[in-house]
């Protein structure tokens, strides 16, 4: 149907970014789709996966609300986070994954907290349906390997092994903005160390950032305050910031630094077993 | 829906039927109206109010089948079918709602501007959670803003009106 209408036409998904974007005249495509009645685009499911791991699937209108409250997500405690924690009760009730993804706003949640796991988008268009690893998806700033006539239908994420786990802390000035800063953290343990890392930044460059050299400073590593901290300031050389009305590149840097260190230390005690309430943090 | 090529079909608009505070609304509207100026201008509901039209305030919070939602940033064609909830129909029968008296005893407003819209969002909070801790208040309501800085009232409003209406 985008086909037919032409390159004027967009898919509207929750609106919670597009409605404003069109007010503000950043957008102004001559006609919308809405994808909001269309029946079966909204679900969270659980493939077990037999003897490999299992994955969790959501449907591209699936709501932040439901995955905030989906006792499936609380599988992944930092998808759970990232759904928590995005703007307010009321986006959060409209907003949804696909959306966002589909968006690839820099300051965006979920590109930044998906990336820390094994995440594919079901992509699906007039020519067919298509997987695409989700760091090949975000191609750059508002940019994502959908063509225009494309949309996403489904976000596949693989269930992290049993001594993992994860955390996304975002520091906003006030709930409904888009956060400063953010971290997102997946850490596999065996025993004290550190087996394998992920750790995203977002809202510190033109998409989510891995920091691999924040990675690196704890793969292989026992994971204790030195650690930590050195693998705290290797993410503050990876993030890329622009100074704006939310601080200066330096501020955004230091906070980085500070959401890298705690998100490390939830997700430390996450992989321990540990049951630890985190969400994003106001000033 | 629109079928492709329905250039014209827009510009004479849309039929929607939503229901309001129990009562069915029939409007032909055009597709680009906000749910917020359906409210206000189609209906004469204007206890719904527009503070920042950027989807920040949530002056405008309304419940769209019992969820809080910013009515400024939904089109009106897409409530339709369904079952909105202004200030306006908290009131029953000339009796105020629980969390409209709560409210008022406790001092929970200045200026009122933002107060519709707070009460809309605690009315999602308590129906879900009748006896919240102010953390679970303080974030079913951090998308309203009030500018008359009464938000100590507000919470203790909130707490009042989870109490009387059976919680914890």
């Amino acid at each position: 149907m985008l086909g037919q209408l032409g390159e004027g036409a967009k898919f509207l998904a929750g609106g919670q970014s597009l409605i404003p974007l069109l007010k503000l005249r950043f957008a102004n495509p001559e006609h919308l789709v809405d994808l909001n009645f269309i029946p079966g685009t909204s679900f969270i499911k659980e493939d077990a996966g037999g003897l490999r791991f299992g994955t969790l699937h959501f449907g591209a209108m699936t709501r932040h609300a439901e995955i905030e409250h989906s006792p499936l997500v609380r599988r992944i405690p930092l998808l759970h986070d990232c759904a928590a924690g995005i703007a307010d009760v009321q986006v959060r009730n409209r907003g949804t994954i696909g959306g966002s993804l589909a968006e690839a706003d820099p300051s965006g949640d979920w590109a930044n907290a998906l990336i820390t796991l094994d995440t594919t988008v079901h992509c699906l268009g007039p020519g067919g349906a298509r997987i695409v690893h989700l760091k090949d998806f975000i191609k750059d700033a508002f940019t994502t390997a959908l063509a225009h006539d494309e949309l996403v239908a489904e976000i596949e994420v693989k269930i992290p092994p049993k001594h993992s786990g994860g955390a996304y802390l975002a520091f906003k000035r006030s709930a409904p903005v888009y956060p400063s800063a953010s971290a997102a953290v997946q850490l596999t343990l065996a025993g004290d160390v550190c087996q394998e890392a992920a750790i995203a930044l977002g809202c510190v460059g033109l998409t989510a950032i891995r920091a691999t050299q924040a990675e690196t400073e704890l793969r292989g590593k026992i994971l204790n305050d030195e650690t930590i901290a050195t693998a705290a300031e290797a993410a503050r050389s990876a993030a890329d910031p622009q100074p704006d009305m939310r601080g200066s590149a330096e501020y955004k840097r230091q906070l980085v630094v500070a959401l890298v260190k705690r998100a490390i230390q939830i997700a430390a005690r996450r992989a321990r077993g540990e049951e630890v309430e985190g969400t994003h943090l106001y000033a | 829906m629109p079928e492709t090529g329905t250039a014209e079909k827009i510009a004479c608009g849309f039929n929607i039927n939503v229901n309001v505070n129990g009562k069915p609304y029939s409007r032909q509207i055009e597709p680009r109206m906000l749910l917020v100026e359906f409210l206000r201008e189609a209906c004469d509901l204007t206890g719904t109010h527009v503070g920042c039209d950027t989807t920040y305030c949530g002056a405008c919070t309304v419940l769209m089948n019992g969820l809080a939602v910013k009515s400024c940033t939904m089109f009106a064609v897409q409530a339709d079918g369904s079952e909105i909830t202004t200030v306006e129909g908290l009131e029953k029968d000339g009796k105020l709602h629980p969390i409209q008296k709560a409210f008022g005893d406790s001092y929970g407003l200045q200026c009122g501007y933002c107060t519709p819209g707070l009460m809309l969002s605690a009315h999602q909070l308590l129906s879900q959670n009748p006896g919240p801790s102010e953390m679970e208040i303080r974030k079913a309501i951090a998308g309203n803003t009030c500018r008359c800085t009464g938000y100590m009232n507000i919470f203790k409003a909130i707490e009042l009106a989870g109490r009387n209406m059976g919680g914890a």
